[in-house]
């Protein structure tokens, strides 16, 4: 969290919508651990990391599909515990799971 | 006007604070983004949705902070425990607890090592510059040429219930004005490196330099619990379950204060 403060500052100062994920569960081997964080604003800029940069692609498509409302809050995971269902997948062949929601609190 | 985010705001203003701070977010159940802000001594800011969820998820925060730990939890609607329609994240912010060395002794690197792997800031003081090295402890976060009552004179408003002294100094010129300097502080773990007899003999000068039985209550001497620990690492362990023991109210096995044995058998 500490690590997005000024990035987020200087957003909010631009006027910026902001989207928050973070981290809440590992399971395997995960490249961060929960309370990782990363924002993403409303121009697809980003501050923070919530993985080896596996994910990160993916976590800015949502983060941007929630600032839009297309998407609720909610846990979004990635990983090999689903093939079907998860295009994205950790190296490490962990599973990650991340709270996304709009700054709005 | 109002601020739009007044929890994000809290938030930031105890972390550039480096203030310990609990933070909860409903992650999955009703009120999903509700978040409730928990700060030791301060009403919680925020909701979960549930008067009684954010009372029994307040206590629970408290605790994950006093361990630093981040972890989903699971309740029932109204804070029901062994019930799983709510998951709550719960973001511990706590600044690493400090553990402070005096005396750059044989036993001393192995007990930063040991603090080290536990979390620990770890400070190791002694004022004998020729002994008291970053060479000799690359481990510890700081090592400080100063003498141990006067560097507590420094640091010791911050040392708090997480927080430990290890004296291992075995000299009454410098322990007997640690324990001192360090009975003045808060910090939770208090301990004193030596034999029984040294013990003892330090006993006495600490009462001549005007400690009662309170204070001389706090300090546990010797220093470890009862493992039968022999190598310095052994004997660290034994330091820090000590601590852990200390700070969590349990008391899995004997502290050697508690006993009269021999410390090595």
């Amino acid at each position: 969290m500490k690590e997005i403060l000024a990035e987020v500052d200087r957003w909010r100062a631009a006027g910026h919508r902001i989207a928050i994920a973070r981290v809440v569960a590992v399971e395997g081997s995960g490249p961060r651990d929960p309370g990782a964080t990363m924002a993403v604003n409303d121009a697809g800029e980003v501050a923070g990391s919530v993985s080896g940069g596996c994910v990160e692609g993916a976590v800015v498509e949502e983060a941007l599909a929630v600032l839009r409302g297309e998407h609720p809050r909610a846990v979004v995971t990635f990983g090999y515990s689903d093939d079907e269902a998860f295009a994205v997948g950790l190296t490490c062949g962990g599973t990650v799971h991340l709270f996304v929601e709009p700054l709005d609190w | 006007m109002a601020s739009t985010t007044p929890v994000f705001d809290a938030l930031r203003s105890a972390l550039d604070d480096a203030r310990p701070v609990a933070f909860a977010t409903v992650i999955e159940g009703p009120h999903t983004g509700a978040k409730l802000l928990v700060e030791p001594d301060r009403e919680p800011l925020g909701s979960l949705g549930d008067p009684d969820l954010d009372r029994v998820v307040a206590r629970d925060a408290l605790g994950e902070l006093e361990s630093g730990l981040t972890t989903t939890r699971h309740y029932g609607e109204h804070g029901e425990a062994r019930e799983r329609t709510v998951g709550v994240f719960v973001e511990s912010f706590a600044p690493p607890p400090r553990m402070v060395i005096f005396g750059a002794v044989d036993f001393t690197a192995a007990l930063a090592t040991a603090g080290k792997l536990l979390g620990y800031h770890v400070t190791v003081c002694d004022a004998r510059g020729v002994f008291a090295t970053p060479l000799r402890f690359p481990m510890a976060d700081l090592v400080v040429n100063e003498w141990p009552d006067r560097h507590l004179a420094e640091i010791g408003h911050r040392l708090g219930g997480r927080d430990a002294v290890c004296v291992l100094t075995h000299d009454h010129k410098f322990d007997v004005p640690a324990i001192v300097a360090a009975l003045a502080t808060d910090v939770g773990y208090l301990g004193a490196m030596g034999s029984r007899r040294t013990h003892a003999a330090r006993v006495w000068r600490l009462r001549e330099a005007g400690v009662g039985d309170t204070g001389l209550a706090r300090v546990m001497a010797p220093i470890g619990l009862d493992i039968g620990s022999r190598t310095p690492e052994e004997a660290a362990i034994s330091v820090c379950a000590e601590i852990i023991a200390l700070r969590t109210g349990r008391t899995a096995v004997p502290s050697l204060r508690d006993g009269t044995g021999p410390i090595h058998q």
